[in-house]
């Protein structure tokens, strides 16, 4: 019941998205308001709709309906309710409703607002959006659809999947259903997927904008404000995501690491490249009234690389990289893909000539310059990234003979860009706008640059010898004095105008949130980057086989394997767990409890890591092996992971950062007669 | 030199620069992606040489020694081609038939360390490492998949026959 009605509502709601860019584009070609504002509510009435659509699969999945095949195949009756919850994004199908329902729940909030300044643009975002959204309510009603259920034919070995009952065939119930993949089951898989689909989402948004500005041809400025705030909740989900993931990856996986540069995980950081170059670059424009023809380029890029992320993240290809285009959705994602982005660049080129400016960069260093070159470092990494996801099905078009490339490709080759980029993270934020001098650049640099030496002198005095590593400290001691200076001088202006210290800091940044926020997300980077130097240069590892109370040691750390502890998870896992007590030079820092559990349901076992962390690095204990009746002991992989916390610590201080900076304004106006008041107190103080 | 082109010489050096990363480092990383067939063909092309290959893991013969941490096991061929694999019915199918078809090319295969969790009968392995003189291949790295078991699975269920 709850499945028909399910679908049902998801036929209803396709229709109200074809429905809504039909009247959306009569209504903005024949100047027909009374369809455009048809179109609007056709779109507003969509989000309950689909809320109805999400609520029955959730309905489905934890009242154990096992007949639906979805349920079956993504969870089972030992399985804790937030689970079967999650479960909604633990499969193909329900993940592909899931974004639609985002997609929704996002125009939705965006139909509500005010259009009276804006709307030439509304008839068009609908129409991009909705576009967008019937796509992939399509997929789910043609080819992936959750509510399909299992039919039991006569004659037949294995039931059918079948929305409606075929001839002659009855209702086929599971026992049991499969249980969501063991990997999944963790508590980080809550969020993760939900903010990384909520990012991908939440980038239509500005592209839709781009869109309906380039087919009105009111090409200002104008659909940048409006999106700023969408682009960077984006950016922020899309971040949290890809952080959430490798937390995830480092908790769970079991093999000491945080990112693998796995196809899945590089297109999920396609499109947070050219987001993060996106957002520098609007900058300028909004500025200088530069780069207008590049913005429309990284906002069709950063959707079509959402689109594709979705799809290879979500197509059941996992670690093989010649993979593609398995699923039946393959074919039609790369249609969409190929369709929008012609589209969209003939709309670009159509108004190219709009677009020019009259105004030049005027000087190599300044700010607009700086950013430029940012941008085309950020465009590197992303040609790199993009280069090894295809490489082996380029090669294979060429020399028909499948070559692919691994994680030392992408490491080799995008490690000096990303040093590249702390470099000019360390210089553009003295540079100015317009035009800057090599004489003044070099002055306020001059103290940064000294004390990022004196670190790196300091370092070699501690041990620490390799090169590259020392190259990628001077960068980072860089970055961080030149951004930690910014905020001591504006402190310093504002007490001298009599603030107290904390006023000032505090005023500092309310006043300034968009350039005070940014630079606490570049010291997350900078903090972020200490921990990857360290991890990826500095990382040891030993394995060993030994008995009960034997010791393995590795480096200044110790671990001692005092017991096996075997029993039964309340969920049905079986669980074997080693007692570790974890010593540093010889003094007893902790306990660690690395376990292997075993998903009876699904035969599948998986290794957790105990890890004991500290400022200075993780010692990071993996159980192998374990003989568990006789004395002969168990078989540990340890690692020992240098400042890795700092890019979790990182990781917390960027999103600080992204919430200040797109935390909203208080009102223009109000702002502004603030400001004339302050300026008229200023003349009067100084006359 | 005017600033304009003082701008297009550093665009161009970027560009080169990356240019220049790409080639270098998939010069130095890429792998020939092999199945066991075309190895096994071109054996003396490829010993000693780092390349990827797949096949499937036949259960019965893994064994594992946790004192050495030396992990033997034997796979047998596959097709590459996602389309083959598709025709064939799909990869659970192919890798079932790969695993009981006594006439497939097998290859063993040595690693050394922990011993993954996803290695089990009729799983696909993916593994980088190189042929040995000895026709043994020695893995650097293990990746494992079981299609049969998530989204695929209802079919297993039925034949287990609980109607």
């Amino acid at each position: 019941m709850l499945a028909e009605v399910g679908y049902g509502t998801l036929v209803i709601a396709w229709l109200l998205s074809v429905y809504a860019v039909g009247a959306a584009a009569y209504g903005a070609w024949r100047t027909r308001p009374e369809w455009i504002e048809s179109a609007r509510r056709a779109v507003l009435l969509i989000w309950p709709i689909l809320t109805f659509a999400l609520v029955s699969i959730v309905g489905l999945l934890l009242t154990n309906q096992f007949q639906v095949e979805y349920v079956a195949s993504v969870t089972s009756r030992a399985m804790p309710v937030y689970l079967k919850v999650t479960a909604l994004w633990g499969g193909q199908a329900g993940s592909l409703l899931f974004w639609s329902w985002l997609m929704s729940t996002f125009t939705f909030v965006l139909m509500l607002r005010s259009w009276e300044r804006d709307g030439e643009f509304l008839p068009w975002v609908i129409v991009v959006t909705m576009v967008t959204l019937a796509f992939f309510l399509g997929l789910n009603l043609f080819v992936e659809n959750p509510f399909a259920r299992l039919w039991a034919v006569g004659g037949m070995r294995q039931p059918i999947k079948a929305m409606f009952p075929p001839r002659g065939a009855v209702l086929y119930t599971p026992a049991d259903g499969n249980g969501l993949n063991p990997l999944l089951r963790h508590p980080g898989m809550i969020l993760h997927p939900p903010m990384l689909y909520a990012g991908f989402v939440a980038f239509v948004i500005p592209y839709a904008f781009a869109m309906a500005s380039l087919i009105t041809g009111r090409t200002d400025a104008r659909w940048i404000h409006l999106t700023r705030r969408w682009a960077l909740a984006a950016w922020l989900f899309l971040s949290l995501g890809l952080i959430l993931g490798m937390r995830w990856s480092y908790d769970v996986l079991g093999w000491g690491g945080y990112w693998g540069w796995d196809p899945v995980e590089v297109s999920a950081l396609l499109p947070w490249l050219t987001g993060t170059a996106f957002l520098h670059s609007v900058m300028i424009q909004e500025k200088e009234e530069l780069l207008k023809h590049w913005n429309m380029v990284l906002i069709i890029l950063t959707y079509d690389l959402v689109i594709f992320g979705t799809f290879l993240t979500r197509s059941g290809v996992l670690s093989s990289v010649h993979a593609f285009a398995q699923s039946a959705i393959g074919p039609l994602f790369f249609g969409f893909i190929g369709i929008t982005f012609t589209l969209s660049l003939y709309l670009l080129l159509r108004r190219w000539n709009d677009l020019k400016s009259d105004l030049r960069i005027e000087s190599l260093l300044s700010r607009e310059a700086l950013f430029t070159f940012n941008n085309m470092v950020f465009m590197g990494i992303v040609v790199v990234a993009f280069w090894g996801v295809i490489f082996p099905i380029l090669s294979e078009l060429v020399t028909g003979q499948k070559v692919t490339v691994g994680p030392p490709f992408y490491q080799k080759a995008t490690g000096p860009l990303f040093a590249l980029l702390l470099l000019l993270m360390g210089i553009a934020p003295l540079s100015a706008w317009g035009y800057a001098s090599v004489r003044r650049l070099g002055r306020l640099l001059r103290w940064p640059a000294v004390l990022a030496a004196l670190t790196v002198i300091v370092l070699m005095a501690l041990g620490v010898t390799k090169g590259w590593p020392l190259v990628g400290a001077f960068l980072v001691a860089l970055a961080a004095y030149v951004t930690l200076a910014e905020f001591f001088r504006g402190v310093r202006a504002r007490m001298k105008r009599g603030e107290a210290l904390p006023t000032a800091f505090f005023h500092l940044i309310a006043r300034n949130r968009r350039r005070y926020g940014g630079y606490i997300v570049h010291l997350g980077v900078v903090l972020m980057a200490v921990g990857i130097i360290g991890t990826q240069f500095f990382a040891s590892e030993t394995q060993a086989t030994i008995p009960l109370h034997g010791k393995i040691a590795l480096g200044h750390y110790a671990m001692t394997y005092d017991a096996l502890q075997q029993f039964r998870a309340s969920d049905g896992r079986l669980v074997a767990r080693a007692v570790v007590s974890v010593y540093k030079d010889s003094r007893k820092v902790g306990m660690v409890y690395p376990r292997r559990d075993f998903y009876v349901d699904s035969q599948q076992p998986m290794t957790i890591p105990g890890v004991r962390s500290s400022w200075l690095d993780d010692f990071y204990v993996i159980l192998v092996d374990w003989q568990p009746i006789s004395t002969e002991g168990a078989t540990f992989k340890v690692f020992r992971q240098p400042l890795v916390g700092w890019i979790w610590i990182g990781a917390l201080v960027f999103i600080v950062g992204t919430l200040i900076a797109a935390w909203p304004e208080p009102d223009p106006a109000a702002a502004a007669a603030r400001q004339k008041a302050a300026r008229r107190r200023r003349a009067t103080a100084i006359s | 030199m005017s600033n304009r082109n003082k701008f297009f010489v550093g665009a161009f050096f970027i560009a080169a620069a990356v240019v220049y990363l790409i080639f270098s480092a998939t010069k130095a990383s890429a792998q020939y992606f092999l199945t066991v067939n075309e190895l096994l063909a071109r054996k003396g092309e490829f010993v000693g040489k780092n390349v990827r290959i797949s096949g499937a893991v036949i259960g019965k013969t893994i064994q594992y020694d946790p004192q050495s941490l030396e992990l033997r096991f034997t796979i047998a061929h596959v097709p590459g081609d996602n389309k083959v694999i598709e025709e064939q019915g799909g990869l659970a199918k192919v890798l079932h038939e790969a695993v009981t078809d006594p006439h497939r090319a097998h290859l063993e295969v040595v690693y050394h360390g922990p011993r993954p969790d996803m290695l089990k009968d009729e799983a696909q392995a993916i593994i980088t490492g190189h042929l040995g003189e000895d026709g043994v291949f020695y893995a650097d790295e293990l990746l494992l998949k079981c299609p049969s078991h998530y989204e695929d699975a209802v079919p297993d269920q039925v034949e287990g026959g609980s109607g």
